[in-house]
């Protein structure tokens, strides 16, 4: 029964209390970017998670041959060639989301989620566990990447997936547009810290801590790179 | 290509399509280094620096290895390795040849492999099929509007430090929303290449 739970737990972290965009605040470049219409958030959602839990499994897997070192490029190569893999399906049977994720797309191999959950959880844990933190982490970062994409695409474009809400719906263009996707971001943070009395986004602040190459960089074990 | 058309290219990168305000690129260290003008400063000397090398060494593998191949879907694995590996060696170089550069820029490239705006720029000087000499001054335009832009959201922010916001938009919300206005202001730029040089 505990045993059970215990791998609950780790499916659910990610959705929710640990939710990597909404809480952890991690991979906020393809957030700001894709969350334009909910279809593209979803198709971008998709494609991460499917390179998570393929990241996940194999560096997993090979966590005890991968030489500690060494271990960042690893990872990273890994990471690329399930991108490769994405860009390739999405390329053949679903070439409008191919267009509309554009550079995203091969960036996802930079996605500090996904060399994220590799570096803490993966290569820590076993395979079963590390799939379901990939699920979990990968529904979470859908669910937040759908909830932006779509408030951004009714408020700027006045269509949800793509249907119109009709004529008369007032528009605010600039929702839709580059300083929107700051701003939606920030009010929704803003949102949940008023619902959650302040406890429910973890990090606090934007500094060096927070900076995605935490994991490879070494100032940030000594202290900070302001230091 | 003219003088006016690099020109172009480079005012685009900079202002008009500026990696990190129009195009959401390296946000996370945007968002995170901006903190302290200092380091702001070398973070974003280091990816001025790192773009344009691994531009000069990305352009040619995609042209004369990738492609005649047609290899060409290697692209992303292969870009991401040659960017990790530069970047190391880079830093090896100046460690032992220029200790004074490498003291200032030093503790930023571990980073800058991580930093999607390098593997961005290097993509899109590929979807956007430029000629060498015009990657080299899109990825130029890139590091330097990066600059820019990290060096005008220091000021901003170290204004909202001091600033008496409402509770919920305390530290992550209130820089977002200082960052979207940031961003609407370089939205002024949109039409100013084209109006000074014509469509390019």
């Amino acid at each position: 029964m505990s045993e059970k739970s215990g791998k609950m737990k780790v499916l659910t972290a990610g959705i929710i209390r640990d939710n990597p965009v909404l809480v952890l605040l991690l991979g906020t470049c393809p957030t700001l970017a894709v969350s334009t219409s909910a279809t593209n958030a979803l198709g971008m959602g998709a494609a991460a998670t499917f390179v998570l839990i393929g990241s996940n499994i194999v560096i997993s897997l090979l966590k005890n041959v991968i030489p500690n070192k060494v271990r960042i490029p690893c990872y990273i190569v890994v990471i690329a060639g399930f991108v490769t893999l994405v860009q390739m399906v999405l390329q053949a049977f679903v070439p409008a989301l191919y267009d509309a994720l554009g550079l995203f797309l091969p960036l996802i191999v930079v996605n500090c989620i996904i060399l994220g959950r590799a570096e803490a959880f993966a290569s820590k844990n076993t395979v079963i566990d590390s799939l379901l933190d990939a699920i979990g982490m990968g529904l979470g970062f859908t669910l937040a990447l759908l909830f932006i994409g779509i408030v951004r695409e009714v408020i700027g474009f006045g269509t949800i997936f793509g249907i119109s809400l009709g004529e008369n719906f007032q528009t605010v263009s600039i929702i839709g547009l580059a300083p929107g996707g700051f701003f939606v971001y920030g009010c929704i943070i803003a949102l949940l810290n008023k619902l959650t009395k302040g406890k429910g986004v973890k990090r606090k602040s934007f500094d060096c801590e927070s900076c995605t190459s935490c994991g490879a960089c070494s100032q940030a074990k000594e202290g900070g790179c302001e230091k | 290509m003219s003088a006016a058309g690099f020109v172009a290219i480079l005012l685009t990168s900079i202002l008009v399509e500026n990696y990190v305000l129009s195009k959401f690129l390296a946000i996370c260290s945007f968002l995170g280094v901006s903190k302290n003008l200092k380091s702001a400063m070398g973070m974003s000397a280091a990816v001025i620096f790192v773009m344009v090398v691994a531009t000069v060494a990305t352009w040619p593998i995609y042209y004369f290895i990738l492609e005649p191949n047609g290899l060409g879907y290697l692209q992303t694995i292969v870009f991401i390795l040659v960017i990790a590996s530069l970047v190391q060696f880079v830093e090896m170089f100046l460690k032992k040849s220029a200790p004074a550069l490498y003291t200032a820029l030093g503790i930023f490239l571990p980073l800058i492999t991580t930093n999607c705006a390098v593997l961005g720029v290097v993509v899109l000087n590929i979807t956007k099929s430029y000629s060498l000499p015009e990657s080299i001054v899109n990825s130029l335009g890139a590091g330097i509007g990066y600059m820019l832009a990290m060096f005008l959201f220091n000021g901003v922010r170290s204004k909202c430090d001091n600033a008496d916001v409402p509770k919920p938009f305390k530290g992550v919300a209130i820089t977002l929303v200082a960052a979207s206005l940031v961003s609407l202001s370089f939205m002024g730029f949109t039409g100013i290449v084209s109006g000074i040089f014509g469509e390019v």
